[in-house]
């Protein structure tokens, strides 16, 4: 083996992928070592009030993890999706954990405690058992980021493998910086749904080399609408996360610059729509910001 | 051009109403294009033909009025059904926002979402181009509009649907709805939500007649507490002149209920039906609170 490969193989035996982890796992790897506090844990029992009516066993975190903990010593608030549990979806307590969290956040920063959020998106969007009540969770989970960023940054990491979709996909715009891995996708429909609302012609969800090309990390990331992408280790994302916060907001938040968004948009014919690899030279402007 | 009569009208038909101007051509017509330009006076260059804007006249005030309807032209082909696309997601986020930069040192202006969106635009050109980041611009714009102290009033006149919700009228200040059988509100169409959650539709309806936040009619949603006011004995496909002083009084209620209130979304869990059917939404902040600060 020459010595490239042989670092490249070291380093590839040292990483831990954080697309494995559980969402605690993945909470407990991007606070501080032993500053771990979990909030409404699973022995709080507070489940869906929804799904048992419905025959489906209610878990007792609702798939959404919450812990206080610092990050380089800052108190900090991580919010983890826990996707192998309805594919991370957004109910009524797991969507009332991430928005209750963000308010008592902000709270503490208008009393002049700043905390830094961090979200950790791995959801296809509402779960459609409990539909409305995950989407007006959804809505104040948006009013909370947005009044929020403008005292703290943001941030937001999709991992992968399940992506983010949906309502919690506007969230991720939302947020000051987000954080991709190539295993990430971030889209508002997931493929499978636009099949079927608009037809195969329109999109083929079984097309998965094309999936990528059009909503992928590292697309997102070409187009300036990701700031980093980083590898699938726990300990890079964990860095990328102190970086954002070390940088802090953007001068102007991403959802908010509305005239570069009509610019991107006016210079699109959609009779002649380009494909992944010419939107990244239509729009390349350099660093996303 | 002709509009196909199974598009929805009451969104440009309760635009005309609530400012008096024109908007272009009903179901079945065809109208030449200074008619469609008719709202357009005063409208930001570059806004599409499917998001109507005008300030008008309410009560003693003025009100900036924003709809999103149907084009069959869009240049978009998947946003031509009053859907909100990207050109319409970004459109709501520049009315909006040029609504607060026009009110710097005056009384926040009241703003009025019109809403009958049956979904955003699903399409690869969509997904491709970023539509969750023109659906956030334009939630952030409203929040921020509701932020700034503009009351912000959505009046759901059709359907609020999913994602174009969240981008249109989810994030006011009030929430107001015509009690009428094509008013709804959802995460997801039907045929889609029966596939992903791999049930048939009849299945989704009984289920809906049993769990409040899975049906798709007014008076379910407004049963879990997140309405401000469900607008009864009101004509919602051709309102009379009753009928839109009567949504005048009720806008004008809910402007001044806003003004009195908070500018965050705590409104929506303080109600006696959002203690009932949101008492789980309650009891996570409650506890949360509690675990807030290490003991």
């Amino acid at each position: 083996m020459s010595g490239d490969a042989t670092r490249d193989y070291r380093r590839f035996l040292s990483r831990s992928s954080f697309i494995e982890m559980t969402a605690r796992e993945r909470a407990h790897a991007i606070v501080d070592a032993g500053s771990y506090r979990e909030l409404l844990g699973p022995f709080d029992r507070i489940k869906s009030p929804w799904l048992p009516l419905q025959d489906i066993v209610a878990q007792s975190d609702d798939g959404v993890v919450l812990a206080r903990g610092t990050l380089d010593g800052q108190p900090a608030l991580v919010a983890a999706i826990e996707s192998a549990y309805q594919g991370g979806s957004i109910g009524e307590v797991s969507g009332a954990k991430i928005a209750g969290a963000l308010e008592l956040a902000l709270g503490d920063c208008q009393r002049g405690r700043p905390i830094w959020p961090v979200l950790l998106l791995e959801t296809g969007g509402v779960r459609l058992q409990e539909a409305n009540l995950g989407l007006a969770a959804i809505a104040e989970i948006h009013a909370a980021i947005i009044a929020l960023r403008r005292l703290v940054p943001v941030v937001g990491v999709i991992a992968g493998a399940v992506g983010c979709f949906g309502g919690m996909s506007m969230a991720a715009a939302l947020c000051s910086r987000l954080i991709v891995t190539r295993q990430a996708r971030l889209g508002m429909n997931g493929p499978e749904v636009i099949e079927q609302e608009a037809g195969v012609a329109e999109l083929d969800a079984s097309d998965r080399a094309l999936i990528w090309r059009l909503i992928g990390g590292e697309q997102r990331h070409a187009v300036g609408l990701a700031d980093d992408l980083v590898e699938d280790d726990a300990a890079a994302i964990a860095v990328a996360v102190r970086d954002a916060f070390a940088r802090g907001s953007p001068p102007v938040e991403r959802s908010a610059q509305v005239e570069r968004l009509a610019a991107r948009l006016a210079c699109i014919d959609p009779e002649r729509p380009p494909d992944a690899g010419s939107l990244r030279l239509l729009w390349n402007e350099g660093a996303p910001r | 051009m002709t509009v196909p009569p199974n598009l929805s009208q009451r969104g440009r038909r309760w635009f005309e109403a609530l400012t008096g101007i024109p908007s272009g051509p009903r179901a079945g017509e065809s109208a030449r294009d200074a008619d469609l330009d008719a709202a357009r006076v005063g409208v930001i260059e570059g806004t599409p033909r499917s998001v109507l804007m005008a300030d008008a006249a309410l009560g003693g005030e003025v009100a900036r009025f924003i709809a999103v309807v149907a084009d069959v032209n869009n240049r978009f082909p998947r946003a031509r059904g009053g859907e909100v696309g990207l050109d319409e997601a970004c459109a709501l986020a520049r009315c909006v926002r040029d609504a607060i930069a026009g009110n710097r040192d005056r009384a926040r202006r009241a703003i009025v979402a019109i809403v009958d969106v049956p979904s955003q635009a699903y399409g690869w050109r969509e997904e491709l181009l970023g539509i969750h980041l023109a659906c956030a611009a334009a939630a952030d714009a409203y929040a921020s509009a509701r932020l700034a102290g503009h009351p912000v009033i959505a009046l759901l006149v059709g359907k609020a649907m999913s994602g174009a919700f969240l981008a249109h009228g989810y994030q006011a200040n009030r929430i107001l709805a015509l009690d009428s059988p094509e008013v709804m509100a959802h995460a997801m169409g039907r045929q889609a939500a029966a596939r992903v959650t791999r049930r048939n539709v009849a299945e989704l309806q009984a289920l809906g007649e049993k769990i409040a936040p899975m049906a798709y009619d007014i008076r379910s949603f407004a049963s879990l507490g997140l309405l401000h006011r469900l607008i009864g004995g009101v004509n919602a496909d051709a309102p009379g002149q009753a009928d839109v002083a009567r949504v005048q009084a009720e806008l004008l209620s809910a402007i001044a209920d806003a003004r009195a209130g908070a500018t965050d979304l705590s409104v929506r869990l303080a109600s006696p039906a959002a203690r009932q059917l949101r008492a789980a939404s309650i009891e996570v902040r409650r506890r949360l609170a509690e675990q807030w600060n290490a003991a």
